[in-house]
């Protein structure tokens, strides 16, 4: 169904920015760890980074049917 | 335990009671029943008693029903009982029944007897009297006319019997007597033996028939009187043989008594003879008046029978019986043989008794002269005895002389009155002679008179047999005449009778032939008004059949029409009720069976054909959804599309949709707003769009809304993309559902077809 294709959308959309904000948020953690000192900016960096790529995500996600494809075509 | 003594106990009393109560009804019933003993018996006695004279009674009037005799008896016996038995059987049978065959059976023994007599007194005479010559004559002449052809008319019987009286009568020699002696009895026992013969006649003979005996009344009558002329003729004949009889043994007495008495007179006999003489001629008198007294007796009998028959006859002949009339000729015949025989023998006896008496007188002057002399003897010597017959022994020469003396003087004496008896001689004989002239003319008056009679009565009888003859002939002739023209008769009749059957023939075979042809005309033409209408009525059934046979086929077609149509009704409403099988969420069955039997049943039906290929491939295989849930869904389409109601290809970044979110949050308005007939341009806002198809979907009108979703732009119209496919199929599979019903409901009314 359409409907839920939207639902579905932001379903992938959440779950990405979880993903990605919990991927990010561990990145962060650990880059903050491992190589930034405990600095609360990779955390927040990560995170933002993740939350931006799933942000990102999410909006061309539910961007894509507008999206133009083009191919170039062969010429003959 | 105890409860069975209980019980016993009761059982006990219960019979005690009962019994008691048995006991008085048994007593109850001896005294009635010694009591109903007592009337019992009595009642036996009575009901015996009564059934006993019952008994009596009807074995009675059985008996008298059988035998008529004992009840004749009984009738005479008993007073009033023949009222009892006119009650009971009936009248008496009538006597007159019997009569009809005793005369019948009175000939045959009369016959019988008359022919036993013949051939016993012709045996008799013939034995007997062959001395004398007209016996053996009249005897074979007898024995001739016994034994030949029997004798079954009473006309011959009673020839037999005149015969046989007149041989008797002619007969006059000793054997005559004895035969006429032994004829009464013999034809007394022929009488005897004819009653003899009645009797068994009425006995074995009871009863007849009363058509028989209606028939033979006049048989019955001339029966009767021929029986009655019989009888008397029986009796007369019984009383004149017994009279002739009589008078023959007078005759003989007399000639006896006259023999005897000249033998007395004759003085050549013994003195001792002469006593016994005497003696004989005393009894000889005595029997002669014996004799003479019986034949008187007989004479008057006979002639009181004889009137009787003459009578008797004269009563016949004016019965005017023709048949009867030769057997009245006989017995007149009869009556007048035996008359004549009667006067014979009567004529017979005066001169035998006119001879007795010239000799008894003769006796008498002999006797007178013996007495005279005897007297003038014993005057001249009256010593001598009167037994003159001792005289020639003991008289002596005196008395001797004296007695010629005597005898001369006597002699003198009696020349004397002999002279003068010479002279008065002839004054004498001349007086003598005219008494004796006076004497014969009477006798000779009287013997005329009789001959006269006679031959009067023989010529009347001579008369009557010729007349009777030449009635006879006459009536052969007659008779023969009679045939003849009987005979031409019948053979004119027959001649008649066969033209007029000829005749009597063509016209009933004319008549035949008419009316047969008629009967052909008619049946021929009711066989042809009947094949025509049987034409008729075979062509109007044809037409009939032929007629119900279209209206069969049209109606066949009809009806295959209406199957089609109920069919297609039943399979269109099977589809429709497919369409019920949708769930909540989930879609129906896949119509493909519903409406693949659809296309069977409207196979030669284009509409519905087309109709059933119009609906969308997506109903037929997956099914469509139903209202309902397109209703529920699009709520959240609605909600949905509200909330990406900004989103479109221009918009749609992730910040647009916050705040097409927000929009959708904050926008406050009718959910469901009325669209308007006509679409303005700013109608054509998603939210305003979406008011106006939630207004519709709320009023179940799926088009409209559809229609207005399908006006949404952007994501809102992604968004409800596939409701819109969904509610389109619903709607198209809905639409041609409703067509296809509503053809089949036009199709199922029968009159409408689609062109």
């Amino acid at each position: 169904m359409s409907e839920k294709e939207f639902g579905q959308k932001w379903d992938r959309c959440l779950a990405d920015c979880a993903v990605k904000f919990g991927t990010g948020l561990g990145l962060g953690i650990v880059f903050s760890v491992v190589f930034f000192k405990r600095r609360t900016w990779p955390i927040v960096f990560g995170t933002g980074l993740g939350l931006g790529m799933a942000y990102s995500n999410c909006q061309n996600d539910l961007r894509s049917r507008y999206v133009l494809h083009s191919k170039v075509a062969k010429e003959q | 335990m105890l409860r069975v003594c209980w019980k016993g106990a009761h059982a006990a009393a219960r019979q005690c009671v009962c019994g008691k109560v048995k006991a008085h009804p048994l007593q109850l019933c001896r005294r009635y029943s010694t009591a109903g003993d007592s009337g019992s018996t009595a009642g036996k006695i009575v009901a015996a008693s009564l059934l006993t004279v019952g008994g009596g009674l009807g074995g009675t009037i059985l008996y008298a029903k059988w035998d008529p005799k004992f009840r004749a008896n009984v009738e005479k016996s008993v007073p009033y009982s023949d009222q009892l038995f006119e009650m009971a059987l009936g009248p008496p049978p009538p006597p007159l029944v019997t009569l009809q065959k005793k005369p019948v059976r009175v000939i045959e023994p009369l016959q019988i007897s008359s022919l036993s007599e013949a051939s016993k007194e012709s045996k008799q005479p013939k034995a007997k009297a062959k001395k004398s010559d007209p016996a053996p004559v009249e005897a074979p002449a007898a024995v001739e006319e016994a034994p030949a052809p029997t004798p079954q008319t009473l006309k011959e019987a009673s020839a037999e019997a005149a015969h046989i009286i007149s041989a008797i009568g002619e007969v006059p020699s000793v054997p005559a007597p004895g035969t006429s002696d032994e004829s009464p009895p013999g034809h007394t026992a022929a009488d005897e033996e004819c009653k003899d013969h009645h009797e068994p006649v009425l006995k074995e003979r009871p009863a007849e028939e009363v058509t028989a005996r209606l028939a033979q009344q006049d048989k019955a009558e001339q029966d009767a009187l021929a029986g009655l002329q019989v009888e008397s003729l029986g009796s007369t004949a019984k009383t004149t043989l017994q009279a002739i009889g009589a008078q023959e043994a007078a005759l003989t007495a007399i000639a006896a008594h006259t023999n005897k008495l000249k033998e007395a007179m004759d003085s050549q006999t013994p003195p001792d003879e002469k006593s016994s003489q005497w003696k004989a001629l005393n009894e000889a008198l005595s029997e002669r008046t014996r004799a003479m007294e019986e034949a008187e007796e007989a004479l008057l009998k006979a002639k009181g029978e004889l009137e009787n028959l003459s009578g008797v006859i004269n009563s016949s002949k004016q019965s005017k019986i023709n048949t009867a009339r030769p057997q009245i000729l006989a017995a007149e015949e009869n009556l007048h043989s035996m008359i004549v025989d009667l006067d014979k023998v009567v004529t017979k006896v005066q001169t035998a008794q006119t001879e007795a008496k010239i000799v008894s007188q003769y006796s008498e002057l002999v006797n007178e002269a013996k007495a005279q002399f005897q007297q003038e003897l014993a005057n001249i010597t009256p010593e001598i005895q009167a037994n003159w017959k001792r005289l020639s022994g003991k008289l002596s020469a005196d008395d001797l002389n004296s007695l010629i003396a005597h005898a001369h003087r006597r002699i003198d004496q009696l020349n004397r009155e002999l002279a003068e008896q010479r002279v008065r001689e002839q004054i004498h004989i001349e007086v003598a002679l005219e008494q004796q002239k006076l004497e014969d003319q009477k006798a000779l008056e009287r013997a005329v008179v009789s001959a006269l009679e006679h031959s009067r009565e023989d010529m009347r009888l001579e008369q009557e047999k010729k007349a009777q003859e030449v009635r006879e002939v006459m009536e052969a002739e007659m008779r023969t005449q009679l045939r003849r023209q009987a005979a031409a008769h019948t053979d004119h009749l027959r001649d008649v009778l066969k033209v007029q059957e000829q005749e009597l023939r063509e016209e009933a075979q004319e008549i035949l032939n008419s009316k047969m042809m008629e009967q052909e005309t008619h049946y021929r033409r009711l066989t042809q008004e009947q094949l025509d209408t049987f034409t008729l009525d075979m062509n109007a059934a044809y037409a009939r059949l032929k007629g119900i046979e279209e209206a069969i086929d049209s109606h066949v077609i009809a009806e295959e029409e209406a199957r089609k149509a109920h069919q297609l009704w039943l399979s269109v409403e099977a589809l429709n009720y497919t369409l019920k099988s949708a769930g909540a969420d989930f879609p129906t069955e896949p119509l493909e069976g519903a409406v693949g039997v659809i296309k069977e049943n409207c196979a030669g039906n284009e509409f519905a054909q087309a109709l059933a290929t119009a609906i969308p491939e997506e109903s037929l295989s997956r099914g469509i959804y139903s209202e309902a849930s397109l209703r529920a869904r699009f709520f959240d389409i609605r909600r949905l599309a509200r909330r990406v109601a900004l989103i479109d290809e221009t918009r749609n970044s992730l910040y647009q949709y916050f705040l097409s979110y927000l929009q959708s949050v904050l926008l406050f308005e009718r959910e469901q707003v009325a669209p308007p007939a006509k679409l303005a341009p700013e109608d054509l806002d998603t939210f305003k769009l979406l008011a106006y198809a939630n207004y519709s979907i709320e009023r179940g009108d799926l088009e409209l809304a559809a229609k207005f979703v399908n006006q949404l732009r952007g994501e809102s119209q992604r968004v409800a993309q596939d409701w819109l496919k969904e509610a389109r199929l619903t709607l198209e599979t809905k639409q041609v559902i409703s067509l296809l019903s509503a053809y089949a409901n036009a199709v199922g009314l029968g009159t409408t077809q689609a062109p």
